[in-house]
């Protein structure tokens, strides 16, 4: 179960949406996001489920990857299908006892999980094709002009590597305590909400524990290896933009100009 | 022939991540008798953690079965909570399973999840601290205590629900020679006076040959051979090309051998080295 959240899970190949700098990937995935929510209709949709289908081939990153991120968020995705079936429009087009369905409830509803399903299916792409490391290293470099207004651009980036790099080490640690409570007795799968919550007990502080040893530790690796934050610091990968990151903005921009096109209908 | 408490058949494990797979462990097939103290070896990564997680269920194997005392825990008749009780796991690094505010309540976790009574979860938290030597810290938070000392109230913690089968992995690694003597004396005890069946993964051979009755021997998630040490470690040459060694005491006796002193038995521990010696001396004095 634990093994299947992808975040912050890089998909290795070569291929030219890996090879994009990491900055135009965020730009894209912002135009993206803009896309989607820019969409008044589900046909409004349509430009962003192309771009990211075409994304997703380009990258050569396996469609099956796109369920594995969704999985986590199925609750969700029924959650928002449920709530606007009932509670949206007055238009009804199905009774039964308390239970009414609308078709705005309908539309809308089938809208929403759709805007949601391709929301995280392609920004997981931009997880599954830049490492972590690159991730922070554009975001960077995209918030510095920030530091003018002592915003601390750095420290955040170097606190969202670490966050990034620790996550799959997290669940590991947490399904390795799991396993040993379990071994012990422990019983996380039956009784009411209460007892499941107490039952998280001996495992949530054993991961507390150790996620606090280990960052005190890193901390101390750290200014061993003589760490002082961001002023002066030289890379070791400096970003350049290309032809083909000028070429994909442009490519992303004519998508999201299509919505606008095709709200305007 | 009596029925035996472990009985693997054609087992078959493999880890899943993204999207690759790594078979761990492969067709084990294994039948172990009770009051055995089975000593498992195997070259790091050999798929030994791996195999005895199938034991009491934490993993689900691909294929093949397990059977616990002629039941298939995997069957869906069969609750696996009432199987950790009986297949105690204590695993590698232990350390890390403390959460309670005192050692007396971490070491209780186990029993109170058996539904025991007050006075017999007492009696057992108190017989398990003076097994693992822990019985001057109950009072004090689990975090407040040394490595080795978490390692053994940790220990204590599975020792507690008295498993019929105790499974531990490498539970004497970083611990200082006379804590390592203590828990290894106390588990052998625990097989020999209690008539239990003990599993026991460890990198060392001289505590394999010491306490070990049979030898599991692992090697590439595959069953390289299951024997009593005596034949085990008489073949130097195949443990060798798996990645392991025979003790040390083994290897002084080959090289006797090699220069002609005529010893015709294997010899593996310590205590028997000295009564061969001895007696070859004896002989020699008689002459
Ligand atoms: N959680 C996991 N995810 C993926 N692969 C794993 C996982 N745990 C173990 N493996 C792999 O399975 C194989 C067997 O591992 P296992 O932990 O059973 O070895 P081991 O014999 O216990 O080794 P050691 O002596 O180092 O403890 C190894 O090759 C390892 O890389
Ligand atoms: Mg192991």
């Amino acid at each position: 179960m634990l093994s299947n959240i992808t975040i912050g899970q890089y998909y290795p190949g070569s291929s030219p949406v890996h090879k994009l700098d990491p900055r135009t990937k965020i730009l894209i995935t912002v135009l993206y996001i803009v896309m989607l929510f820019a969409a008044a209709e589900v046909i409004g949709l349509l430009p962003g489920i192309i771009f990211f289908i075409l994304s997703y081939i380009i990258s050569g990153v396996p469609l099956k990857m796109i369920f594995r991120s969704l999985k986590p968020i199925i609750p969700l995705i029924v959650f928002t299908a449920v709530l606007n079936l009932f509670f949206v429009g007055n238009d009804v087009i199905f009774e039964f006892w308390i239970i009414k369905i609308t078709g705005e409830g309908l539309r809308f509803s089938i809208f929403m999980i759709v805007r949601i399903i391709a929301l995280i299916a392609g920004t997981s792409l931009l997880t599954y094709t830049t490492t972590p490391i690159m991730l922070t290293d554009g975001l960077e470099s995209l918030l510095s002009p920030l530091k003018k207004l002592k915003f601390p651009v750095h420290e955040l980036s170097m606190m969202m590597t670490i966050a990034l790099r620790f996550i799959p080490t997290l669940i590991e640690e947490t399904s390795k305590i799991m396993s040993a409570q379990k071994a012990r007795g422990a019983d996380l799968e039956s009784g009411g909400l209460l007892k499941r919550a107490k039952a998280l007990i001996p495992i949530l502080i054993p991961l507390f524990v150790s996620a606090f040893r280990r960052a005190e530790e890193l901390a101390l690796a750290m200014e061993s290896r003589c760490y002082h934050g961001g002023e002066g610091r030289t890379r070791l990968r400096e970003l350049h933009f290309k032809l083909r990151d000028i070429i994909s903005l442009l490519i992303t921009a004519l998508f999201l100009a299509s919505v606008f096109v095709l709200n305007s209908l | 022939m009596s029925l035996p408490v472990i009985e693997v058949k054609d087992l078959t494990f493999s880890y899943n991540s993204l999207g690759t797979t790594h078979t761990a462990i492969e067709n084990v097939n294994l039948k172990i008798e009770k009051g055995e103290l089975v000593g498992i070896i195997g070259h790091t990564g050999s798929g030994k953690s791996t195999l005895i997680q199938h034991l009491n269920g934490l993993l689900k194997p691909n294929s093949g079965t397990v059977l616990i005392d002629g039941e298939d825990i995997f069957s869906k008749e069969c609750d696996l909570r009432k199987i950790r009780f009986k297949v105690g796991l204590v695993f590698q690094y232990p350390e890390y399973q403390l959460f309670e505010e005192t050692v007396y309540n971490d070491i209780a976790f186990g029993p109170k999840n058996m539904g025991l009574s007050p006075d017999e979860i007492d009696k057992r938290v108190k017989e398990a601290a003076a097994f693992t030597g822990v019985e001057d810290y109950l009072n004090k938070s689990p975090f407040d205590l040394s490595g080795g000392q978490k390692r053994r109230v940790a220990i204590a913690g599975v020792i507690a629900m008295d498993p019929e089968i105790l499974i531990l992995d490498e539970p004497a690694a970083g611990l200082d020679p006379k804590g390592r003597d203590k828990i290894l004396g106390q588990i052998k005890k625990y097989q020999r006076e209690k008539g239990n069946t003990v599993l026991l993964v460890s990198h060392s051979m001289e505590d394999i040959a010491k306490l070990a009755t049979k030898v599991l021997v692992m090697a590439d998630g595959k069953v390289e051979a299951y024997d009593i040490p005596e034949k085990i470690f008489a073949d130097t040459e195949r443990i060798e090309k798996i990645g392991l060694a025979v003790p040390q005491i083994t290897e002084v006796f080959e090289i006797l051998k090699k220069n002609g002193i005529e010893i015709k038995e294997s010899i593996f521990s310590v205590e028997y080295a000295k009564k061969v010696l001895l007696s070859l001396i004896g002989e020699g004095e008689d002459a």
